[in-house]
């Protein structure tokens, strides 16, 4: 269906990613005492980061190699249209 | 609870992209095919991960670990045995003749295979049951938002009247569902399924792993709360000695089987998920690829429980009191507070005059103590996706069996698809409508939604019978289907009219004819109401079809398995095959009962 979810994810995880890693880098230490010492922002800031940038790289794949074979359709498994 | 801009930042963007989602979805809207199926055009993976998440509402995320504080990884037996083995039936076995038949909702598949009658009657108690369980879902979350306290500073700053921090959570919620799934229907349900489920364990990883953490990892969880929390077979042998109260037998027939089968085998809101899929093979592989992290959900979603309970007795961030008032908080357990009466503030005492815990408030509880702002944003934005979806969920399956099932047939046959596009969306706006009724009657009434959902278990409990009988058997017919679905469900009125469980009062728990017999809880009363009815149905099903003219035989190809050739898939890879995935799905759910026995 035309859109490809892994975009609008990536894109979302990216930002996430982004926003978090820079608070965390900013922010007052005394803020994770709570999380046990440990800068809970930035590092779960990288992960989402990096997860957001691979999704966004798969759906551009995928959207790249739709555009170039939309004239020879994939004979795949897809059942009989009635 | 202090929030600051950043979390704020956070919350807004994912709403953005939620609305963005339904607004780019909303040129591929062009037939009824396309707003109620998805065009039958999404990938397994994504319809596979829709079909957990619509199923994985605010009840399961904050429910799950209410149960994981309560009954400790026992709780485990909701995944493992109460929801895995019929994930990979309905992929493997049934998934054939409903995608197959190319019925558009799992009422149509009764009317193909049985006839006009079971469909209106499966169609209307499924269309009930669905606005209910979105308004409850409604509540639920307008609870938790004015529980939270999070919004109690804006309100304030902007000269807003307390009370109505309900009323928003209702108001906004419902618009913003509203809004997704007018515009992009079920394509835009699933996608913000996919979104939540990612969510989700976004915001719930990190949260196991700081507690974990901090009480010691498994070993240290089970030092401080003992065995009867850690194990989920031991004990199993006899209800007295397992905190579900249950006994093996009872758990296996009427979780495992009833139950469990009865729901993710023929509820028309995860089976339309599967529906949508882009071929028969993706459609079988859905559930199957779904039952890989509902497998690993345990760990997500009940582990925060028990952590919250090991943790040190300290005064929680929250408590469940009367609204206005200011509480001192009486001793709980851990992080969860003890239970307070919702008008005098005084905490709830059981029988034994110790005071009851508020378990749902494990979950919230967790948050607030380990996440710090930027994390606590996310999380919170995790728990509000999580309300919305299973919202979204029930209202697909809403407009579709309403324009599908009961408009198309009964009311106005014969329009043109045009017609039946707009009846959908407008059935998106008048289901939604009737949540938000039915969220403020919750309010309202809480015994009625109580005595709702009892009937519902006994409409639902009969169920699986007939599309077992339907779909194995090609001699059952119309009139069997028929009676035995109401001969069940009026077993299971039955059953519970006359037995009761430990401690209860007779009434909306059962016992209100007579008590005969008593159960030592009330979940063990639960899985025994669905197995008579289960059996009923299955037991006058037969009789009934037996003595009834047999269907005809080309009527009921591609709908019955001995009718129906099997679907070739010799040219996939293995990894691809239903049968193979369904193996190794199961051999890994026995391997992690037998871990944690």
């Amino acid at each position: 269906m035309g859109l490809d979810i892994r975009l609008p994810i990536g894109m979302l995880f990216t930002i996430f990613g982004i926003m978090l890693i820079a608070f965390g880098a900013f922010s007052n230490p005394a803020l994770y005492v709570q999380s046990l010492g440990i800068n809970i922002n930035l590092n779960w800031g990288v992960i989402l980061l990096i997860f957001g940038l691979i999704m966004l790289f798969l759906g551009a794949r995928a959207m790249f190699f739709t555009r170039r074979a939309t004239e020879t359709p994939t004979t795949d498994d897809r059942a009989p249209r009635h | 609870m202090g929030l600051t801009t950043i979390d704020w930042v956070i919350m807004a963007v994912y709403f953005a992209f939620v609305l963005g989602i339904g607004a780019a979805l909303k040129r591929y809207m062009k037939t009824s095919a396309d707003f109620f199926l998805a065009g039958r055009s999404i990938p397994a993976w994504v319809a596979g991960l829709a079909f957990i998440s619509a199923n994985l509402g605010a009840q399961e995320v904050i429910g799950m670990g209410a149960s994981g504080a309560k009954y400790g990884i026992l709780t485990s037996h909701f995944y493992w045995i109460g929801a895995i083995p019929a994930m990979v039936f309905v992929g493997i076995f049934m998934m054939p003749f409903y995608y197959g038949s190319r019925a558009r909702s799992v009422p149509e598949y009764l009317r193909l295979r049985f006839d006009e009658k079971t469909r209106g009657l499966n169609a209307v108690s499924f269309a009930t049951m669905t606005i209910f369980s979105s308004g409850i879902s409604m509540y639920a979350m307008a609870k938790l938002i004015q529980t939270l306290h999070f919004l109690d500073g804006p309100f304030r700053a902007l000269g807003l009247p307390q009370a109505w921090i309900f009323h928003t959570g209702i108001i906004v919620s419902a618009l913003v569902v509203l809004t997704y799934i007018y515009l992009g229907g079920l394509t835009s349900a699933i996608y913000n399924e996919v979104l939540q489920f990612f969510l989700i364990v976004a915001g719930f990883i990190p949260l196991v792993w700081l507690g974990l953490k901090n009480v010691g990892g498994w070993a240290g969880l089970k030092a401080t709360l003992g065995p009867s929390y850690v194990h989920s077979w031991v004990g199993m042998g006899n209800p007295h000695t397992n905190r579900l109260g249950v006994e093996w037998f009872g758990l296996a027939m009427g979780l495992g089987f009833v139950l469990s089968f009865g729901y993710w085998c023929t509820d028309f809101l995860v089976v339309q998920r599967a529906m949508a899929a882009n071929s028969m093979s993706a459609a079988r592989r859905t559930p199957l690829i779904a039952a890989v992290p509902k497998m690993l959900f345990p760990f997500l979603v009940i582990l925060p429980g028990l952590i919250a309970i090991a943790l040190p007795t300290q005064a929680p961030a929250l408590i469940n009191g009367p609204q206005g008032t200011s509480v001192s908080a009486p001793a709980g357990q851990g992080l969860i507070p003890a239970k307070l009466n919702a008008t005098t503030g005084q905490p709830v005492l059981d029988n034994n005059g110790h005071p009851q815990l508020d378990y749902d408030l494990a979950v919230p509880n967790l948050l607030l103590h380990y996440f710090p702002t930027g994390m606590l944003g996310l999380g919170l934005t995790a728990l509000l996706a999580s309300f919305m979806s299973g919202m979204a969920g029930n209202v697909t399956a809403f407009n579709t069996v309403w324009t599908h099932d009961i408009y198309e047939p009964y009311i106005r046959p014969g329009a043109g698809d045009a017609h039946y596009l707009m009846m959908g969306k407008m059935a998106t706006v008048f289901g939604i409508a009737l949540s938000v009724a039915g969220a403020y009657l919750a309010t309202r009434f809480n015994n009625i939604m109580d005595m709702l959902q009892l009937v519902f278990a006994f409409v639902n409990a009969p169920l699986f019978a007939t599309f077992l009988l339907g779909m194995f058997w090609k001699r059952a017919t119309g009139h069997g289907a028929f009676s035995g679905l109401l001969s069940g469900t009026l077993a299971a009125a039955i059953h519970h009219g006359l037995t009761l469980s430990e401690g209860a009062i007779p009434g909306i728990k059962g016992g209100w004819l007579a008590v005969i017999h008593n159960y030592p809880s009330e979940m063990a009363q639960n899985f025994w109401t669905a197995i008579y009815a289960w059996t009923t149905c299955f037991v006058v099903t037969i009789l009934v079809s037996l003595v009834t003219k047999a269907p005809e035989e080309s009527r009921l190809v591609g709908l019955v398995y001995s009718m129906t050739e099997r679907p070739s898939e010799g040219h996939l890879s293995w990894y691809k095959r239903p049968i193979y995935l369904g193996a190794m799905i199961l051999a890994a759910t026995v391997l992690l009962n037998l871990v944690f026995r």
